[in-house]
């Protein structure tokens, strides 16, 4: 016994907690106390090496953690209570799990002689974050806790990244137990992603690559998960071979959008020469990303004509939508170089120069157009604004959802990866605030704007006093319209303009909301006040709820109706009452 | 053509269906077949039986035997959705290999007096079933096979008098030296 009291690996389960944060490189996490996490948060108050970022809700917790995250490439780290800080916790972990993002979240659980007992603040943690975590652990022995934290924060991060939860009785963290640093034997032997190609698919794909004549690059948020590396590998590529690229919303920013082949995003709002591009392709390369229904439209319609080649860790997301030609399995930084190597070594850069004429005549038609005023904002103006005014400077967006946010992806053109923070799978109201406050956490000095709605923002509200608490200064920029805007555009075209419960009859004053917070809240209603607005709110070193007015029944186009295929868009000068109910022609009766 | 106001894309598939027996090594810890389980409902798989039980001991090795069906595009889904869980370490497609033995073992109570009784009995002989309990009014018998051979027998047992049944789910094995 005496011995032991002097090893310095002998320490209670909450020690134990705090110590893996430091050992895998933790400097900040974001969580919200309660009962069952009370010794975690003694050893936290014990210590200066981890920051902890007091929330305002578990939620908030987790969007921040993400945006911590996907602004680093590090895991992002939250520790919520048990109960409802765990059930708080299910938005953000499926979110990250929709959207690949690595996250750590550590939950307190009721002692483990009282689980099953409907204890006060107990929930069936493990059991209701299953589906939404890539793995969760319960940990019931002391002794068990250092090697399933190692692996937890493994498992996040390796592969195809995604989020963990460790729930830890408060009995668990009380005991003490034997702690040991990261080790290769923490991780399950059953667990093994694969990271190289294959290099008869390599081969076969360079083969396609390189007697293309109509190809197209269509890449998404693997490649900006898979690290810089790939990005860098990704523009050499598209150098190498001179081909026209396009990018899911995830994986803006890999390419820069001022590249000379860069098409846009592409998708239901997606540009119409990317989504053409698509349609009409005879090799498609797409790398890190899942043919996801928001990118594919009619499914039996994509793209019919050409072979496609699949590059993706998760050997679950190939054939899943689309039957593809050559899957390549492993992750996309690695094989991107594969390829490469092979196409300098035996292939000469295709000539497409025909194909280029196409692109370029289906850009003609300026997809994106839409008629500015002198009296009232239009979004996307504001959107166009916003970029000018940020342009060259060191800037982090984040969005919440809905119209602002593909406004956002089609008018703010991204340099770099890690630059967008956005909810693209689950489709989180709400995400953006938090996510900007985790983005300010890490890096302190930069810009960072949520390009928000109204209606989004006021859901996750509350963390504006974790900005103000905490000093970061984070921009909330809301595209006013009073509607929830793509819902309200959804029952204008497919329901008969029956605007069921999308406008809000009553937005809190945003500017006394702001000031109520101890923010700075500024407000503009005309275009020509618009430029100056947004220099004051980007020199202010505070936090700033900006609450620009815009035209309140703009919808965003273009877009793939339901049902049609990416040859089928709704182009913005087209869409006039009657085109639109055309082009939802089988949808209920359209005014 | 008609489509439904939707933002979904909805679309009708036709793929045929196939039956498909996968046979999943696992690691056995708390929790485990909730996962299985849990992605077979999340993603709408159908499970027509399932089987599990700890096979290695000592390595802490369970073996989960699952009939499912879908287009063979879901099938491979499937296949892929398990492989991919953190204590899986191995899925192999029995009906693939074409060279898997499959097994049930079910225990059929019978009710029944005079012909009916004699009966039961006599298909019971044919079948290879065995008497594990008598009473003078009933029989439980034990009968193993392929499935198709119980649901037969069942199918034949329900006139003469069926009361219950009782049945393991399919487990599979390879046939040859070689292991999975």
């Amino acid at each position: 016994m005496s011995d032991k009291s002097h090893d310095p690996n002998q320490m209670t389960g909450a020690a134990m907690i705090v110590r893996a944060l430091i050992d895998h490189g933790v400097t900040d996490i974001f969580g919200y106390p309660g009962g069952a996490v009370l010794p975690i948060y003694d050893e936290i108050f014990q210590q200066s090496q981890v920051q902890h970022i007091l929330v305002r809700h578990e939620q908030g917790a987790g969007h921040a953690a993400e945006g911590y995250a996907r602004s680093t490439g590090k895991p992002g780290v939250a520790l919520v209570t048990s109960g409802p800080g765990a059930t708080n916790m299910v938005t953000p972990l499926t979110d990250a799990l929709m959207d690949s993002i690595p996250l750590v979240c550590i939950s307190g659980q009721v002692p483990t002689h009282l689980i099953g007992n409907d204890a006060f603040q107990e929930c069936d943690t493990v059991g209701i974050t299953r589906p939404c975590t890539k793995h969760n652990w319960l940990v019931r022995d002391v002794n068990d806790l250092a090697k399933v934290l190692h692996e937890a924060f493994y498992v996040a991060t390796s592969g195809r990244p995604g989020p963990v939860l460790v729930d830890v009785p408060k009995d668990v963290q009380f005991a003490t137990g034997t702690y040991h640093p990261p080790r290769k034997s923490d991780v399950h032997r059953s667990y093994a992603p694969r990271v190289k190609g294959d290099a008869t698919q390599i081969r076969k794909a360079v083969a396609l690559l390189a007697n293309a004549k109509r190809p197209v690059i269509y890449s998404g948020g693997g490649v900006i998960n898979s690290g810089p590396e790939a990005t860098r590998l990704l523009r050499e590529l598209v150098e190498v071979t001179g081909f026209p690229i396009t990018s899911t919303l995830m994986g803006l920013g890999a390419y820069p959008a001022s590249g000379k082949n860069w098409l846009g995003m592409l998708g239901m709002h997606g540009t119409y020469e990317a989504n053409m591009t698509m349609h009409d392709c005879d090799v498609m390369l797409c790398v890190g990303a899942r043919f996801d229904d928001r990118i594919t439209g009619r499914v039996d319609a994509f793209s019919p004509g050409s072979k496609k080649i699949h590059i993706d860790i998760d050997p679950s997301s190939i054939n899943k939508n689309i039957r593809v030609d050559v899957p390549i399995i492993g992750d996309c930084g690695n094989i991107l170089g594969d390829i490469l190597q092979v196409f300098k070594a035996e292939a000469k850069k295709p000539d497409i120069k025909s194909w280029w004429q196409q692109i370029a005549q289906w850009r003609a038609r300026n997809s994106l157009y839409y008629k500015k005023s002198n009296d009232v904002i239009l979004p996307q103006h504001a959107i166009q604004s916003l970029f000018e005014a940020t342009r060259g400077k060191d800037t982090y967006i984040t969005t919440e959802v809905g119209q602002h946010q593909m406004w956002a992806a089609q008018f703010y053109g991204f340099e770099e990866p890690h630059r967008w923070m956005t909810s693209g799978g689950l489709g989180t109201m709400g995400y953006g605030l938090p996510a900007a406050v985790g983005v300010q956490v890490a890096h302190p000095d930069s810009l960072v704007i949520d390009i928000a709605g109204d209606a989004s923002v006021q859901m996750t509200m509350q963390e504006m006093s974790t900005a103000v608490q905490y000093e970061l200064p984070i921009k909330i920029f809301i595209l006013n319209n009073q509607y929830m805007g793509m819902v309200r555009q959804w029952q204008q075209l497919l329901h008969g303009n029956r605007l069921s419960h999308s406008y809000s009859e009553a937005l809190p004053d945003f500017v006394k909301l702001a000031e109520a917070y101890g923010a700075v809240g500024l407000q503009v209603h005309k275009p020509a006040d618009l430029e100056g607005a947004i220099k004051e709110m980007i020199a202010v070193k505070r936090p700033v709820l900006f609450d620009c007015r815009v035209a309140a029944l703009e919808n965003c186009f273009p877009m793939i109706p339901s049902g049609k295929a990416h040859n089928e868009m709704l182009l913005p000068e087209q869409a006039n009452d009657e085109a639109t109910a055309k082009a939802f022609a089988g949808g209920k009766a359209l005014v | 053509m008609n489509q439904p106001a939707s933002a979904y894309f909805i679309e009708d598939r036709h793929d045929p269906n196939e039956t498909h027996t996968l046979a999943v090594l696992v690691q056995n810890e708390p929790g485990v077949l909730a996962r299985v389980i849990g992605l077979f409902s999340g993603r709408g798989y159908n499970i027509e039986s399932l089987t599990v039980s700890e096979t290695e001991a000592q390595k802490h090795l369970s073996r989960i035997t699952i009939v499912t069906t879908g287009t063979p595009m879901v099938i491979e889904q499937i296949k892929h959705q398990l492989d991919r869980m953190i204590p899986v370490y191995r899925v192999v497609d029995m009906t693939l290999t074409k060279r898997s033995i499959e097994r049930e073992l079910a225990m059929v109570k019978v009710r029944g007096q005079g012909e009916h009784r004699v009966e039961a009995l006599r298909l019971a002989d044919a079948f290879r079933a065995r008497v594990i309990d008598a009473t003078t009014e009933s029989f439980v018998f034990e009968i193993t096979g392929n499935t198709d051979k119980i649901n037969q027998f069942i199918d034949l047992m329900r006139p003469l008098g069926l009361v219950e049944v009782s049945r393991t789910g399919v487990a599979a094995i390879g046939r040859g030296p070689e292991g999975m």
